[in-house]
């Protein structure tokens, strides 16, 4: 088993045609997911490497019974896209594009819960991958194997420096929940699921300054996760008031600031490490005290 | 993007909020003539983008030329909280009765909008919130739904508004909404607003911030953007694309994606503390895919920073393999060097991901002596702040 993706995803890429589409078409199919359709408006009846193309979501969804789709859509059409995915009860949307006007995803969030049939991960995400099942997004499938660690996080190379660092160990699902302020998907979602998957036994979250997401998730974990969880923040040294990168990556006043969601997750006896590595070090310790690596 | 209180102002009227008649001036002479046009008893107001402008001396009260002149004069020019004043905004004095607040602002944790309220306005809401909760509303918006008519009745009636403003407060509370959703805001706040001695309500002073991911919809947006307090290196950056944000130390820091940056930034602090506080200088991030130009642009950038002494270039090979990625960094340095820039201050690179073997090879071999490679993330760091002592 793994988290939201499996070898039973059926995906189809919205805006497959476009260049960001098709290179990542491509090297999804590497990583062994099933993509089975693409949608792009206007050109239904083409294909992209034999892959057919349709008009909508719906006529795919026909088709080829897909379950999941990975938005590459640009910002201004995305929200036309997402929509499109949850009238046609895609099970998992994967919303990989930056730059969305904030009033469109609370819109189409809410449409998402109005429904009750989607979960968006995203937007502003790489995604998520169960390495040797399936692979949904942008992240690189070929720097992790399959393993036990479950691994959450709001920034796209801070996942993948960690899958790379415990690539010997191995990783069941990496959910990159991105970086704008709202998101589909929450570090709560993915906690909860892991504590479900009887093939995850450890969760790796990765933070960063903005929001309180990670405080929450802390109070979560305290009441509701039995597995081993270590945790990373980044942003101690950023300013207050600078955006840092991710729409949602800002402290404001004495909100959002690195500091107090290490605070908040080492209170509920998270292992929070310093750096990357020394977080790395730290699911290290307790895989191998699990009996896992 | 925070606005101005004139901008926000502006903005607040076009979408029907009351406002009282001002104008914005940026010397003492235009200041006499706008008070020409308004008469009566006006008020000078510093148009900053930060909070306390009364307590820094930023507001005060004229009612004649010379008064407007000297009081104009001494605001501009003043510096709140860092912030130089380069402009003013003049309006009619009101007779003020009782001052309210109302806000709409986007809400991260309920994924959703939220309206606030309170029939105790004018102070710090942050004070209200803490010290009495109890005086201020909160209600939830959904996205979808809006703010209607029996949702702004619904906030007002939970904030107690007097029923003789009722009718006023819903109508605002529905066009402010609007301002937030048609102008994509992500704040829109006004405190206070005041119910005057005629009986009418108007917003006397106003706060937005808008999203910038929606600028591709709001080309008039471009006029609101004020680039006269902004480091002249990240407005170099902004023309050239890059996420760059200046900060106050000596090493200079490019890596791709924002998480990898930020965590970069630490880690470099973390170091630098061994080495007498050096820190990083600066938040670049040149993304997943990292070709040859945007490296050799974001360290154009980075090596004109005249306070960097050493560069930190942190790259995590994914999407693009650690091989493209060094010799994006030799090219980088071959474009600037043809430019004319040689390249002088050391560079420090960590590279590690895909094809993280032939990628160093690639940067061992090149031969540049100020390339200096570094086996790993912490190890880099320290190299890094020990050279810019």
């Amino acid at each position: 088993m793994a988290i939201f993706l499996d070898e039973n995803s059926r995906v189809i890429v919205q805006g497959m045609t476009g260049s960001e589409g098709t290179k990542h078409t491509r090297r999804m199919i590497q990583s062994g997911t099933n993509i089975v359709g693409g949608v792009t408006p206007g050109k239904g009846g083409s294909d992209v490497d034999g892959i057919p193309v349709f008009n909508s979501v719906a006529e795919a969804k026909a088709a080829t019974q897909a379950n999941v789709s990975v938005v590459f859509v640009p910002p201004r059409f995305a929200k036309a896209a997402v929509i499109e995915a949850i009238d046609a009860a895609i099970e998992l949307c994967v919303v990989i594009t930056e730059g969305i006007p904030v009033h469109d995803t609370a819109s189409f969030y809410q449409y998402s819960v109005d429904k009750k049939t989607t979960r968006i991960i995203g937007p502003n995400c790489p995604g998520i991958i169960s390495p040797g099942k399936s692979n949904a997004g942008i992240t690189p499938g070929d720097i992790t194997q399959p393993g036990r660690i479950g691994l959450v996080s709001k920034s796209g190379t801070l996942t993948y420096q960690m899958m790379y660092e415990l690539r010997d160990i191995g990783f069941s699902t990496a959910v990159g929940i991105g970086g704008d302020p709202i998101v589909g998907t929450t570090h709560i979602d993915c906690l909860a699921a892991f504590e479900a998957d009887p093939d995850t036994d450890a969760i790796v979250m990765i933070g960063e300054i903005g929001g309180d997401a990670e405080e929450r998730a802390a109070a979560y974990i305290a009441a509701n996760i039995t597995k081993p969880v270590v945790g990373y923040v980044a942003g101690f040294t950023a300013p207050e008031g600078k955006t840092m990168g991710h729409a949602g990556a800002i402290v404001s006043g004495s909100a959002g600031t690195a500091q107090a969601k290490k605070e908040a997750l080492e209170a509920v006896g998270v292992k929070v490490g310093k750096t990357p590595s020394e977080t790395a070090r730290l699911m290290r310790e307790i895989m191998q005290n699990l009996g896992q690596s | 993007m925070d606005l101005y209180e004139y901008q926000a102002k502006e903005l607040f009227a076009k979408h029907g909020v009351p406002i009282t008649p001002g104008i914005v001036v940026e010397n003492v002479n235009d200041a006499a003539s706008a008070y020409e046009q308004l008469g009566g008893k006006v008020v000078i107001k510093a148009q900053v983008k930060t909070g306390g402008r009364g307590k820094a001396g930023g507001v005060k009260v004229a009612d004649n030329e010379s008064d407007v002149k000297e009081k104009a004069g001494a605001i501009l020019g003043l510096d709140i909280k860092g912030h130089t004043v380069r402009r003013v905004l003049i309006s009619e004095a009101s007779q003020i009765v009782e001052e309210y607040y109302v806000s709409f602002l986007l809400d991260r944790a309920n994924r959703s909008f939220l309206a606030m309220a309170s029939v105790e306005g004018g102070m710090d809401i942050e004070e209200v919130a803490a010290t009495k909760p109890e005086a201020l509303a909160k209600i939830q918006v959904d996205a979808l739904q809006g703010c209607t008519k029996e949702k702004a009745e619904e906030i007002a009636v939970a904030a107690k508004f007097p029923a003789a403003v009722m009718d006023q407060v819903v109508a605002i509370l529905q066009n402010l909404w609007t301002t937030l959703v048609k102008e994509d805001a992500t704040l829109v706040e006004i405190n206070p607003l005041a119910k005057l001695a005629d009986g009418s309500v108007v917003a006397l002073d106003g706060k937005m911030t808008l999203d910038d991911n929606a600028r591709f919809r709001h080309p008039d947006h471009e006029d609101l953007v004020d680039n006269s307090n902004t480091d002249p290196l990240e407005l170099r950056a902004h023309e050239l694309d890059l996420n760059y944000v200046k900060l106050s130390g000596e090493v200079g820091v490019i890596g791709n994606g924002a998480g990898l940056v930020m965590s970069t930034l630490d880690v470099v602090a973390y170091a630098g503390e061994e080495f007498g506080g050096v820190k990083p200088a600066n938040f670049l991030d040149i993304g997943g895919g990292a070709s040859a130009e945007v490296m050799a642009n974001g360290l154009d950038i980075i090596l004109h920073d005249p306070e960097v002494k050493s560069v930190f270039v942190n790259v995590f090979g994914g999407i693009t393999a650690c091989d493209a990625v060094a010799n994006g960094i030799l090219q980088a340095i071959e474009l600037l060097e043809a430019k004319g820039e040689k390249v002088t201050k050391p560079l420090i690179c960590r590279i590690d991901g895909n094809n993280a073997i032939e990628g160093r090879r690639i940067l061992d071999e090149s031969g540049i002596a100020v390339v200096e490679r570094v086996e790993t993330m912490d190890e880099a760091a320290r190299r890094v702040a020990e050279v810019a002592r």
